[in-house]
């Protein structure tokens, strides 16, 4: 599948023919292409398509002060291949941006509803700049659980990433969304505040009006936690290890 | 892909299927009412020209209206969308003169009408299209007869208002005679801009359906069916990652439904005298809806489908799916006035129109009938049915033999042979496979089994003449309708159009077309330039067509004589199903 679409995506658009894929599997279907009266394709679907989603843009407040917490992706391509960009962020109660993680993928399609992605990602904020290879899925579960599972590797060892979130309709446009995510690290990373094992834990409980479907501002619960050595870590630092956050905020997309 | 420059998308904050421009019928849905101000044209009458012609000149070219109560650029002829009402002759040769005042590429596809390939109108297969500023000439000679249509095969210029009506009148006179008649052109009318719609449905597929099942309903199914059964039920749709609900793809939450592009406060009126026999010459010009379409009152003797003669069947209700047509006969015998009522299948919205006595007469309009659910029937999973679903299958039987023509089987599919070839793999394009299609043309579609009025269905359609071609086919092509809702990709066999190979047949080849429809939405499936004989049961008395939908879950065969070389075109007329890759190039060589 890999090699087939490029191939028959340049010769449409290089001879305007369709190429006669892999074996028909029906009777009356045969391999020799068709030339295209002035070279162009009755219909045109193998389009490019780009969006981006801003999944949390939100304050939060507790006891302590507040954040600021984003966490967006965006793609364009066709309905196999396509360049995905996930980007999240936190500026932490002391004003310092912390938490940067951006990550430039090759997505690909490889089933019903999951995609395999792979390329870089580059932890760039306040703090020291990392950078690791990332190889990941990111699709539909069943029962319509949305899930994110990716690994990192580095000249520092292996991260690992995992994020889960499920859409409950309380009505059509008023929705309860549980949402976690997961950071694993392999070693510590004492500058970056990473520790081995379970290093972080980000969740919230999210009640959002999809006023519009591209514009819905929401309210909710989040919980951060460190864990094990992280947890240690932020301690020596005079850091909170957990806290609860009151949150709002808005989910967008394009 | 289409660069004229449209009303940018708008909020979708609430339904907008009945606001319309007009301020209640007081004429043939007021000249005006469509149109905005700067463009004097009003939408089509309905009322056909008196005679027929040879010699048209039609100009494609924009046109401002405002159906939503905001301006939006359409793509009309001569001024107006619809376009106008074309009446030809039987046995003339017929000459069009089409420009395009467009700033794109445009075509206009003459659905039905059999044809040399290079009048049919489809860039790429036909001709390569009308340039911006160009021109061309179609010229061809009619060898049938009925009620069709035209619109654009051009990117979705379909969907913002390039169609019109077609009629052709026989030679031979009519073998049903009428008094009077009207085109009802129903359509979807959005002021969103197509290529958004599709790109949108790609993100969420589930974009336009604000009524799926939520918390609300599952409480309300487990206060009536029980806990138990509900949770069951929900898990085995969640277990698919599919939902009952979705029905539609697009719906009244952006689209307005029309009626000869009048939407529903507009009230387009047709105008008769009591005892009259009034032909209405219903058309679906929609993109992507189809209508369940009755006159509360009035009984509806179907005397036509897809251009094609049927014998008279008297219904209450019919569903009518994109590109198809069906010519009524109705004779209301007081004043009324009696409401055309044209749900969308999702039950979102509505068209609505009415036969008066005079102008400005408006009748009562029916509540929408409840919303239909997917079933496991609907996922070719027969006998696996939900508990909550009330057994159309088996009320079909009982219910409709009786409307049957006498010698009518019921055995309306041939029986599945061991050349069907086995089902594509799940995949990227594979959401589901159809393990038990059944035979479903008895049954008169989601949303209208048992809903005591009396429903057309293919069943039904029985042709006035034995079929042209009495040979039996000498091959059978099967093809699944395939797809994938989550990813928005539709195509044949798990493949979109540009990844498959072209359909080949033999010139004067007869072949049986099978189509499996492995998807959970109805698929009206469109073969240019040749007749789709359906196999229903009636012999040689088949109906002809040339747009047949295929239910969810459903098997179907019909018989296809290959006497018309060249490139056709065929794909479902559902129009981003067809331009996200459910179309097929049939080679007739």
């Amino acid at each position: 599948m890999r090699a087939r679409l490029p191939a028959t995506l340049a010769l449409i658009l290089c001879t305007g023919t369709a190429h006669a894929a892999d074996g028909g599997t029906t009777g009356g279907m045969d391999e020799a292409p068709v030339a295209y009266v002035g070279g162009m394709p009755p219909v045109m679907d193998h389009m490019l398509y780009s969006h981006a989603l801003l999944d949390e843009f939100e304050a939060r407040a507790n006891s302590h002060g507040g954040q600021f917490r984003y966490d967006g992706q965006a793609w364009f391509g066709t309905d196999y291949d396509k360049l995905w960009l996930k980007s999240e962020g936190t500026v932490g109660t002391d004003g310092r941006f912390g938490d940067g993680d951006h990550e430039v993928l090759y997505d690909r399609a490889v089933s019903r509803y999951f995609d395999v992605q792979s390329g870089v990602r580059v932890d760039i904020d306040a703090g020291p700049t990392r950078a690791w290879g990332a190889v990941g899925v990111e699709g539909l579960a069943l029962y319509f659980f949305q899930l994110e599972a990716t690994a990192y590797f580095s000249d520092r060892g292996a991260a690992a990433r995992l994020q889960g979130s499920y859409d409950l309709l309380l009505t059509n446009r008023l929705i309860l969304q549980p949402q976690v995510e997961m950071n694993l690290y392999s070693t510590n990373d004492r500058a970056r505040g990473n520790g081995r094992g379970l290093s972080d834990l980000d969740t919230g409980l999210r009640l959002r009006y999809e006023w519009h479907r591209k514009i819905a501002p929401y309210l909710g619960v989040t919980y951060t936690s460190s864990f094990d050595q992280a947890a240690s870590m932020a301690r020596a630092r005079g850091q909170r290890v957990h806290g609860v956050n009151v949150t709002a905020g808005i989910r967008l997309w394009f | 892909m289409i660069s004229l420059p449209l009303a940018r998308q708008r909020a979708l904050t609430r339904r907008r299927f009945v606001i319309g421009a007009g301020l209640g019928g007081t004429g043939l849905c007021r000249a005006g009412a469509l149109a905005a101000p700067a463009t004097p044209a009003p939408p089509s009458s309905g009322i056909p020209p008196a005679a027929p012609d040879t010699r048209f000149d039609l100009a494609i070219g924009p046109v401002g209206v405002n159906v939503t109560g905001r301006p939006a650029r359409a793509i009309g002829i001569n001024g107006t969308t619809p376009a106008p009402i074309l009446r030809w002759r039987q046995g003339d040769t017929v000459e069009l003169t089409v420009t395009n005042q467009l700033r794109e590429p445009s075509s206009i596809h003459w659905h039905g009408i059999r044809l040399p390939a290079d009048m049919d109108g489809v860039p790429g297969l036909s001709f390569a299209g009308i340039p911006p500023g160009g021109r061309f000439t179609y010229r061809f000679r009619l060898h049938q007869s009925g009620t069709y249509w035209y619109h654009s095969h051009s990117g979705f210029q379909e969907q913002i208002g390039l169609y019109g009506a077609l009629i052709v009148d026989p030679r031979a006179g009519y073998a049903q005679p009428f008094d009077r008649e009207y085109v009802i052109v129903l359509s979807d009318w959005t002021d969103v801009d197509p290529a958004d719609i599709v790109s949108n449905l790609k993100f969420q597929s589930d974009y336009y359906n604000f009524r799926q099942r939520t918390v609300g309903t599952f409480v309300r199914d487990a206060a009536r069916q029980g806990l138990g059964p509900t949770i069951a039920d929900r898990l085995r749709w969640g277990a698919m990652n599919m939902a009952p609900t979705d029905i539609s793809d697009v719906s009244g939450i952006i689209y307005t439904y029309l009626i000869n592009g009048c939407a529903p406060a507009a009230n387009w009126t047709g105008l008769f005298r009591p005892g009259e026999r009034v032909r209405l010459r219903v058309i679906n010009a929609a993109s992507m809806t189809l209508f369940d379409v009755r006159i509360p009152g009035l009984t509806m003797q179907v005397v036509q489908a897809d251009g094609n003669d049927v014998e008279p069947v008297p219904v209450d209700e019919f569903r009518i799916a994109p590109a198809e047509t069906y010519d009524v006969i109705v004779t209301p015998s007081g004043p009324g006035p009696y409401t055309i009522f044209a749900q969308s299948e999702d039950r979102t919205g509505y068209a609505r129109g009415t036969l008066a006595t005079a102008p400005g007469q408006t009748g009562p309009i029916p509540p929408m009938d409840p919303r239909p659910l997917r079933t496991m029937a609907d996922m070719g999973m027969a006998g696996m049915d939900t508990p909550h679903r009330d057994m159309p299958g088996m009320d079909m039987t009982g219910k409709e033999q009786g409307a049957m023509p006498p010698g009518m089987k019921m055995d309306t599919a041939p029986a599945p042979t061991p050349s069907t070839p086995p089902a594509p793999p799940l995949g990227v394009e594979m959401q589901n496979i159809a393990q038990m299609p059944t035979s479903r043309l008895a049954e008169p579609g989601a949303g209208l089994e048992g809903n005591g009025r009396r429903v057309l269905t293919y069943a039904d359609l029985r042709a006035t003449i034995p079929g042209a071609d009495p040979r039996p086919p000498s091959r059978e092509i099967t093809l699944r309708l395939t797809g994938n809702m989550e990813r928005f990709i539709w195509g044949f066999d798990g493949r979109k159009f540009s990844e498959a190979p072209p359909i080949r047949l033999r010139v004067g080849e007869r072949v049986r077309f099978v189509l499996i429809n492995d998807t959970m939405m109805e698929h009206p499936i469109h073969l240019h330039g040749l007749w789709s004989e359906l196999e229903n049961g009636h012999g040689a008395f088949r109906p002809y067509k040339h747009t047949i939908i295929v239910k969810p879950g459903e098997r179907l065969s019909y018989l296809v004589t290959a006497d018309e070389p060249g490139l056709w075109a065929y794909h479902c007329h559902l129009l981003y199903h067809m331009e996200v890759g459910m179309f097929r190039t049939v080679v007739v060589a």
